[in-house]
């Protein structure tokens, strides 16, 4: 079936080698003078607007993002999992082809597939682990930079190891 | 009535559960008499939501119906249909219907099914879906943090599909899922024990046995019109070429009772497997044949206990 022509969001191949955006990473983390950046354009307006465009466009272009505002790139190989067409935030769905293909768009490869390779080939795995939190989305179209650096966002919790908790039933 | 999944890992048996679809139509009676078929020889039986991501009856009608007719339900909600609000709702009427577990998917996706046209809604994934059903039964609060009145009390399921790439992340995900409150998973289809092993292997190096039963997924190709579908038409199924090769190389009349064949050996080599718990036999539409199939695997039928309510505790 020809999936090209519907607007579900398509798994997207980003254009820079994850490398590129752990090292992005570094500069964007954020400090006293980002802090202070971001609450200056939360009280412009104008400024705001520019700076999102400005988001928008680079990410667009590198990492096909659709500006959620809650970015979990840093978490994902530097794949953007909001361009999976359900939007899966913590991993791949069991559609998955054999040969890595995704469910919805059989042209396209799956992100997470994209997203666990890019992860491991910069020794980041173990980031796909981290459970995240249900979208915010209240955010869409805001700037995933300066909630980052506002704080505005949940970050993704640590799971821990696996045998924290004890359950009511004891399988064999 | 068995005592659902629950009493059948409590008591260390190899569960069995099997699959039921909920009607196309307002009416009982097809369906009643499918969940009648395999009462007494599972310990639970899942009722589909929505399947293939055609319209059906709901899957809360659905497993209070078969709650009525003496199986032990496994409510299926997927993220396809319901926002964070409804996926809660759902799980409150399941609680206080007595429904005795609660299996949370992500969902094939709405282009596969009869309303492609529809808005899917996967506002949250299946893993975060299993956070949030585990705090409202555990901590007594919504998503929200509101706290709620009593707490439900059914068994939180999940699903994996073992085989789909990436490979080396399926164990892993599936751990996710138990770290947010899975207790009991079923797999996608198995038609080949050994990559499972490997799988298992894995599981049980992080440590998901025993804190979540596995039950793998077994069910019998019955013609080489069902193998086409499955190997095409179902999204993240692979068929192995061996039991392509096994299928094909039959008299045509003779290929149902290989499949079935094919579906009992690898039911019987299940319970050998390290960490896994059980099986689920997924047999759509032919449910009077599981029965068939489990006496020849040497399994079930499950022994009848008396009907335990669920206990909600009130706040």
């Amino acid at each position: 079936m020809e999936t090209e022509r519907f607007s579900w969001p398509r798994p997207f191949r980003p254009r820079i080698p994850g490398s590129g955006g752990y090292r992005s990473n570094r500069l964007l983390r954020r400090n006293a003078v980002w802090a202070r950046l971001g609450a200056l354009l939360e009280r412009t307006p104008w400024g705001y607007r520019l700076f999102t465009a400005t988001e928008r466009v680079t990410k667009e272009q590198l990492f096909g993002c659709r500006m959620c505002g809650q970015c979990a790139l840093p978490t994902t190989g530097y794949t953007c999992p909001m361009t999976c067409p359900k939007e899966l935030r913590n991993g791949p769905c069991g559609g998955v082809s054999p040969t890595g293909m995704c469910e919805v768009h059989p042209s396209l490869r799956c992100v997470w597939v994209q997203a666990y390779e890019r992860a491991e080939a910069n020794g980041h795995t173990g980031d796909l682990d981290l459970l995240h939190h249900p979208a915010d989305h209240r955010e869409w179209g805001r700037s995933a930079w300066v909630n980052h650096w506002q704080g505005h966002e949940t970050p993704p919790a640590d799971p821990g190891p696996l045998l924290h908790r004890q359950l009511g039933v004891t399988p064999r | 009535m068995s005592g659902g999944l629950r009493a059948a890992l409590a008591a260390g048996r190899f569960a069995l559960t099997a699959e039921l679809g909920p009607p196309r139509g307002a009416d009982t009676e097809d369906f009643l008499h499918r969940a009648r078929l395999l009462s007494g020889w599972v310990d639970a039986v899942n009722i589909t939501d929505n399947q293939g991501a055609r319209v059906r009856m709901s899957s809360l009608g659905g497993a209070v119906i078969a709650g009525r007719a003496g199986l032990s339900p496994v409510m299926q909600l997927t993220c396809r249909d319901r926002n964070r609000m409804a996926l809660q709702s759902d799980l409150l009427a399941a609680g206080a219907l007595g429904v005795p577990q609660v299996l949370l998917l992500t969902g094939d996706h709405p282009r596969f099914g009869d309303h492609p046209e529809s808005r899917p809604v996967f506002d949250v994934d299946a893993v975060q879906a299993i956070g949030i059903a585990r705090a409202m039964r555990d901590d007594g609060v919504l998503l929200s943090g509101e706290p709620l009145s009593a707490n439900p009390g059914w068994l939180i399921g999940a699903v994996e599909n073992p085989f789909a790439p990436p490979a080396g992340f399926r164990a892993r995900r599936l751990a996710k899922k138990v770290a947010a409150g899975a207790e009991f998973v079923q797999t996608q289809y198995v038609f080949d024990v050994e990559p499972l092993r490997r799988w298992m292997a894995e599981l049980v190096d992080l440590g998901v046995p025993p804190r979540c039963a596995v039950l793998p997924g077994v069910g019998p190709i019955r013609s080489l019109r069902m193998l086409e579908f499955l190997r095409t038409g179902v999204p993240g199924i692979s068929v192995p070429p061996a039991v392509e090769k096994r299928l094909r190389g039959v008299l045509p009349g003779r290929v149902a009772e290989e499949g079935i064949r094919l579906c009992v050996e690898t039911l019987q080599q299940l319970p050998d497997i390290p960490g896994v718990s059980g099986a689920h036999v997924m047999a759509f539409g032919f449910e009077r044949g599981v029965p068939e199939i489990l006496d020849r695997a040497g399994l079930g039928p499950v022994p009848c206990e008396p009907d335990r309510p669920v206990v909600v505790s009130g706040r």
